[in-house]
């Protein structure tokens, strides 16, 4: 699929929250998704165990800004992998960001792949909004460059 | 189908109720018989003899007594499911472990053996839950919360040295039993004769699994509930011992449901599987005593204690009454707990110690028959060897040190516990006439009910935390600034070796008998589209030959589907 017109009005922020990998707890990532959709952006929310090709469909087809990504067990080891796979399909303006159960000496290594948050056990409804807007700013702004590149 | 919940569940044995006097003596001459050598006088630290059980005599208010608590080991079994409870035998000690592959897996359940555990309890790999082997998933995510188990093989290196026959085993895998169906066939290669294997498929309720973990990713709602009652009917005939039938209610409460709720939808579980069987045409006597229960244990003490002491009440009249169970073993609910790491938090995490110490109380005041504290890096990550110590220590830090197992049911009798257990009831109750009304709980997971009001309680629970009117230390309280970072140590497979496990698990299917595998795949086609076959027979009979876990799911998700439309609610 081609991708056409991103979205880059002032429309309503648009989040894919999501699981990939193989652990089904999705406590977290609903409660998150209603965070999201409760400050007003538009939410495209999946039940767990997705493959990282699934969601960069959806991403593309949804035109996300943003991608949350939910990880109890050790999902996020994989998370560079959706990071290159986003990149891949032309869609690195999109923003990530993760939260759940990250040990410390893994977080180096998500935020070198380019994940624009980590959000660990005990974070706020404020915190974690407070960066999903800010991030969907950058991911809109990268959007317009791109789409100026392109014209 | 019988009576409606609501006429059945409210009555009681309508004639030849014991007397007080008698049913007093009765326990007395049971106790007497069954505590053995385990009779001796215990005094506290004051020199007070004290003794196995407290009753209305001891509080003179016998107006409800015998309805509503009665005797250890007597009907409603508010007060425990046994005469002698935890004076007679304490509990089983089964800690769950999964980790990297199975030879890490053998190390450790010995270690744990060595260290007090009597039981042990394997759980498999993240992907193994999915449905998939190890040879197509990516090698980060393997063994990273569980055993990598894909065949008979791994299963005998999992269980090496490890007595089958004497020591009770847990598998926690849900529909199609496949890890069951392993050790199954390492018995055989053992010489070990099926009635000896005691243990239980652990978490073989598909519906807390639908519901908690979205499990319809590996076989359909409908398709497991088939497999489920074929593996009853199955362990009845050729592994009398063993239970096949767990039902959950850890998960969902994990997911976020209450107590009481918890309590509703488990017991609802339980009735929905328990008539699946009994349209099979299964007697409920030859069942319901087969019957497990796997509950989490969280920090709310009293509500904890109530909420087991209310569950075994309805579920004896439930047997009793709506069920037809005659056998007063299939009235005992018995149950596995396990402390819940939803309490556990990852500020200040040496604190999680002192939760887990309260949680696993609450279970032994509650009356389990068997427990699993989690260690304190939870938060963090799958246990480490060290972290998992402390754990089982914390166990046996209750059982020997803090007296609580001197007195059966020490709460009962309390005003509190009393008026709480009752309320806890009424509430489950409430919960499963709504259930009965959605037709069910089969059916009302399959609309999507019991997710939506799981979903419900759970974000009314983060935002009485978010308000502070739910106070976590550490969290939203007595939060420390200077907290040092303490070294929390990840544990991840050896790369190394995992590569290992996978290419010698390719080299297997390469040199298995290709014939043999075709064949058992062709019986297991053929038995999950016959409606007068066992479908878990034929997992057995393929596993032995050779067929894999992935193997055996990817035949069953073409044969009896999988999927479940998505439910926004």
């Amino acid at each position: 699929m081609e991708k056409v017109f991103p979205n880059v009005t002032g429309t309503p922020v648009r989040a894919l929250i999501t699981k990939i990998g193989f652990d089904g707890h999705d406590r977290g990532s609903r409660i998150v998704a209603a965070y999201l959709r409760d400050a007003g952006m538009e939410v495209i929310y999946t039940p767990p165990w997705q493959e990282i090709d699934a969601v960069v469909q959806l991403a593309l087809q949804e035109d996300v800004d943003l991608i949350g990504i939910s990880s109890l067990a050790t999902d996020h080891l994989i998370v560079p992998e959706l990071m290159q796979k986003l990149s891949d399909a032309g869609l690195s303006e999109i923003e990530v960001f993760i939260g759940g159960i990250i040990p410390e000496q893994e977080r180096p290594m998500l935020i070198e792949a380019g994940l624009g948050g980590i959000f660990g056990p005990g974070s706020s409804r404020e915190e974690i909004i407070e960066c999903a807007q800010r991030l969907a700013a950058a991911a809109r702004l990268n959007k317009q460059k791109a789409m100026a590149v392109a014209l | 189908m019988s009576a409606s919940l609501n006429e059945q569940s409210f009555r009681l044995q309508d004639a030849g109720e014991p007397s007080l006097d008698a049913a007093e003596n009765q326990w007395k001459e049971d106790y007497a018989k069954q505590i053995g050598a385990n009779n001796q006088e215990i005094k506290n630290m004051s020199g007070i003899t004290v003794d196995p059980l407290y009753t209305p005599d001891n509080i003179k208010d016998t107006d409800a007594y015998l309805k509503q608590s009665g005797y250890p080991g007597q009907f409603p079994y508010t007060r425990g499911i046994y005469s002698t409870m935890h004076r007679g035998k304490t509990w089983t000690q089964r800690q769950l472990v999964g980790l990297g592959t199975p030879a890490d897996y053998n190390k450790r359940v010995r270690t744990m053996l060595e260290l007090g555990a009597n039981a042990i309890s394997l759980l498999p790999c993240n992907s193994g839950f999915r449905g998939v082997d190890c040879d197509v998933v990516p090698l980060p995510l393997l063994g990273t919360c569980g055993t990598v188990v894909n065949n008979v093989d791994h299963m005998d290196t999992c269980l090496e040295q490890v007595p089958i026959d004497q020591i009770s085993a847990a598998m926690n895998d849900p529909s199609p039993f496949t890890l069951f169906a392993f050790m199954l066939n390492v018995a055989k290669r053992r010489g070990i004769s099926w009635d000896k294997i005691t243990g239980t498929s652990n978490q073989s309720d598909y519906i807390s699994h639908f519901v908690a973990n979205h499990m319809f990713y590996r076989l359909s709602l409908a398709g497991s509930r088939r497999v489920l009652v074929d593996h009853i009917e199955f362990c009845r005939e050729h592994v009398p011992n063993w239970n096949p039938m767990s039902v959950v209610g850890q998960h969902i409460q994990q997911t976020g449901a209450t107590l009481a709720e918890t309590v509703g939808f488990t017991l609802s579980s339980a009735i929905q599987h328990a008539e699946d069987c009994l349209a099979r045409g299964m007697d409920p006597d030859e069942i319901l005593p087969r019957f497990t229960f796997f509950f989490d244990v969280s920090i709310n003490f009293f509500e904890e204690v109530a909420k087991f002491r209310a569950a075994r009440r309805i579920w004896a009249r439930i047997a009793r009454d709506r069920l037809g169970a005659k056998d007063p073993k299939s009235w005992r609910l018995k149950f596995h707990a396990q402390t819940s790491g939803v309490d556990l938090t990852a500020q200040q995490p040496l604190n999680n110690i002192a939760r887990t110490a309260v949680q696993a109380m609450a279970g032994i005041f509650g009356g389990l028959q068997s427990m699993h504290t989690d260690a304190y890096d939870e938060p963090f990550t799958t246990p480490t060897a060290k972290t998992a110590k402390i754990a089982v220590a914390t166990q046996n830090i209750l059982r020997e040190e803090a007296h609580l197992c001197d007195v059966i049911d020490p709460l009962g009798g309390s005003y509190y516990i009393e008026r709480l257990t009752d309320q806890m009831e009424e509430e489950a109750l409430a919960v499963m006439a709504k259930i009965d009304a959605a037709g069910g709980m089969y059916k009302a997971v399959e609309v999507g009910l019991v997710q939506a009001m799981c979903g419900e309680s759970s974000m009314a629970n983060q935002e009485l935390i978010e308000s502070g009117k739910k106070r976590i230390v550490g969290v939203n309280c007595y939060q420390d600034e200077e907290e040092e970072k303490i070294e929390v140590e990840t544990t991840r497979p050896d790369p190394v070796l995992m590569q290992k496990h996978i290419d010698e698990f390719k080299a297997f299917k390469k040199n298995r008998s290709q014939q043999a595998v075709a064949k058992a795949l062709d019986n297991l086609t053929r038995a999950a589209n016959s409606d007068d076959e066992n479908v878990f027979a034929s997992v057995v009979e393929a596993t032995g030959a050779g067929v894999t876990h992935g193997e055996i799911i990817s035949c069953l998700r073409t044969e009896l589907g999988f999927g479940h439309p998505l439910i926004i609610a």
